[in-house]
């Protein structure tokens, strides 16, 4: 705090502070305490709220693990998420270790732009644009028909398969920095010294580049985690009625069933769940907080 | 004796900029050989050449009699010590020890057996489970030794791996190094741009410069009968005397200079801008009666203990150090001073080429 002032003089400190401040307490923590204070009264009709009726309840957090289809779609989109996640990480980190231990400097960075320019497009934009790539009718099933992989089209858009390539896509960069950082930050000479002593690319990958980029895929891998849990657009569009994602629930609860005190009980469930589900990931694969901000 | 590592022909070409220019020489196995040169001469190119992280434009490496063009680095019997070691941080001591046998596909018991008696040979014993970050500079150095040394490959190459550390520790190392590489009898080839480090550790030494090799020689020869003007004034002090040659058949010739006649040893060799180079320790203070003489004024004198270091200038203002031993008289020259040294015929020698 001595530093701020000192490096910036009072002035700007203190509208510095004020601004982060307004942030914080304005814009982050007084609507999630709204949201907590919604989740645990009851829906009312306008005239009941302030009544006898309205007192706080567990009610709406109890509703989930009654009700089978959504309780379903809930684990759903957590093991879905899930393999969204490892796919994002599978499909990057060749693109990060490209980026970041081939290709360096300038290159590198021509590369990256060319990953960031279709991300200047709206999400829905770009979501519409695989709608139609993954369509039944589409050019991605010309395409394989045509070049004799398949005999007839596919129905890509029937089941999750869909909506995962889309979110895929969709978070691939915030998976891609991450790795690419922590791949950065590698001193060459250690892929050299291993690969003198012996060691074939696989081993090296193993032993060598991954334990090192683990602070930066833990990051990736939370970031896309948690985007594709509370992801709402991709599964609006590339999903089919049987492959609902448990933000669509949440929506319905709040703008179709006008039931907000609900709808935020089952949000603070997805969240409190992806956030433990995060930690027992850590845990299992051995990263600490510290770690992540390095 | 046999050739541990044959380079024929070498040439190794960046774009325009030629880092190695057509060199050839035969490192004999269980030698410890040093490229020395200063930085940007070539010779980390050409480690890397023979460790096969590159093959070169033109020419050959072989290895224990075998041709190793397409060869990767994994599949070469050498092993490298690297400037800044690379150890890896995330593993023990032991791990790092063994990580060239867990690639061979050791088990963990043998594995572990190997590492101990390597950490015993670097006087290490029991630290095996340590971090590596726990380890001193020294420590880490010597980790790096035996890391490369687990493989038990034909050929160590080390890439100034002594740069980091402090002079004491250093000075310490080189001891080590040539003692490991007694005991083990390994080929060592060592990059460095310390001429000490290269003359007191090495059998034989190729001085490099600007991606040619000048000259290839044992410390003494290189030290006593430099090939090149550059191997002079690189390899020790010494006194850059120009002149004009006067007469000269193999064996000693007679150079006109500013100073008169000199002469010194001279091996025959054609060429233009002849000079006469001689260390500061083989001249003496005052007039031997026989031989070459030099008239110079006193700049400064240092006293270092064992000797003392005159600074003089000639008469035509060129810079003249003289290493004085310290034999218990004292030095009476004042600054601005002239007085007269003097050298014999082979304490110097006559070579051809720019200094």
């Amino acid at each position: 705090m001595t530093l701020l002032f000192r490096r910036h003089g009072w002035p700007l400190g203190v509208a510095m502070l004020l601004i982060v401040a307004f942030w914080i307490i304005v814009q982050v923590v007084l609507p999630q305490i709204l949201m907590i204070d919604f989740s645990f009264r009851p829906n009312l009709l306008p005239s009941e709220i302030g009544g006898p009726k309205d007192a706080y309840t567990l009610r709406n957090y109890e509703t989930l693990w009654a009700n089978d289809v959504h309780f379903a779609i809930f684990v759903k989109t957590i093991a879905a998420s899930a393999v969204v996640t490892l796919l994002t990480l599978v499909v990057c980190y060749p693109i990060a270790f490209h980026l970041a231990y081939e290709l360096k400097g300038p290159k590198a960075a021509r590369l990256m732009l060319v990953l960031v320019i279709p991300f200047w497009i709206n999400e829905i934009l770009r979501t519409f644009a695989w709608y139609i790539v993954l369509a039944y009718a589409g050019p991605l099933n010309a395409l394989l028909v045509g070049i004799g992989v398949l005999d007839e089209p596919m129905r890509f858009l029937d089941g999750n398969g869909g909506v995962m390539v889309g979110m895929v896509y969709a978070y691939l960069l915030f998976m891609v920095f991450p790795l690419y950082n922590a791949i950065e930050s590698l001193d060459p000479a250690q892929v050299e010294a291993a690969r003198d002593l012996g060691a074939s690319w696989g081993r090296i990958h193993r032993r060598v580049i991954i334990p090192h980029a683990k602070p930066g895929i833990a990051t990736g891998c939370i970031m896309v985690f948690m985007l594709a849990a509370g992801s709402y657009a991709v599964p609006a569009l590339l999903g089919s009625p049987n492959s609902r994602w448990f933000t669509e629930i949440i929506y319905n609860w709040f703008f179709e069933g006008g039931n907000w005190n609900q709808g935020a009980a089952y949000a603070f469930i997805l969240l409190l769940l992806c956030v433990g589900f995060i930690f027992a990931m850590m845990r299992l694969f051995r990263v600490s907080l510290g770690e992540l901000t390095r | 004796m046999t050739a541990a590592v044959e380079i024929d022909h070498v040439t190794q070409r960046f774009g325009d900029f030629t880092a190695v220019h057509d060199a050839s020489l035969t490192i004999e196995a269980g030698e410890f050989f040093s490229f020395l040169g200063p930085s940007g001469c070539g010779k980390t190119t050409l480690l890397r050449l023979v460790s096969g992280f590159m093959d070169p434009t033109e020419g050959r490496i072989a290895i224990g009699g075998k041709d190793m063009r397409g060869i990767g680095p994994n599949k070469r019997p050498t092993a490298m010590i690297f400037q800044n070691l690379a150890l890896f941080p995330l593993m023990s001591v032991a791990e790092n020890i063994a990580f060239g046998l867990e690639v061979r596909g050791l088990g963990k018991a043998e594995r572990r057996r190997r590492a101990d008696e390597l950490l015993d040979l670097i006087a290490l014993p029991g630290q095996g489970d340590k971090k590596v970050s726990e380890l001193s500079g020294g420590q880490r150095q010597r980790v790096a030794i035996a890391r490369a040394l687990a493989v038990e490959p034909a050929v160590l190459l080390l890439d100034e791996p002594l740069s980091a550390l402090d002079l004491k520790l250093r000075q310490h190392m080189r001891a080590e190094l040539r003692a490991i590489q007694k005991r083990t009898g390994v080929t060592f080839i060592y990059i460095t741009h310390d001429q000490g480090e290269a003359l007191a550790m090495s059998d034989r030494v190729a001085v490099m410069r600007a991606g040619h090799i000048e000259q290839v020689a044992s410390p003494t020869e290189l030290y006593d009968r430099p090939a090149t003007g550059f191997v002079a004034g690189f390899v020790g002090e010494t006194n850059r005397i120009a002149g004009r040659l006067l007469q000269g058949a193999a064996g000693y010739g007679v150079l006109e200079t500013a100073f008169g006649p000199l002469s010194a040893r001279f091996d025959g060799s054609d060429g233009s801008g002849h000079a006469l180079y001689v260390r500061p320790e083989r001249l003496s203070l005052g007039d031997a009666g026989t031989g070459n003489r030099l008239k110079a004024t006193l700049d400064s004198s240092a006293f270092e203990g064992a000797h003392l270091l005159v600074s003089a200038r000639l008469g035509d203002g060129s810079p003249l150090v003289v290493q004085v031993p310290n034999a218990g008289q004292p030095f009476t020259v004042a600054p601005g001073q002239d007085f007269t040294v003097s050298f014999t015929a082979d304490d110097a020698i006559i070579l051809a080429g720019e200094g």
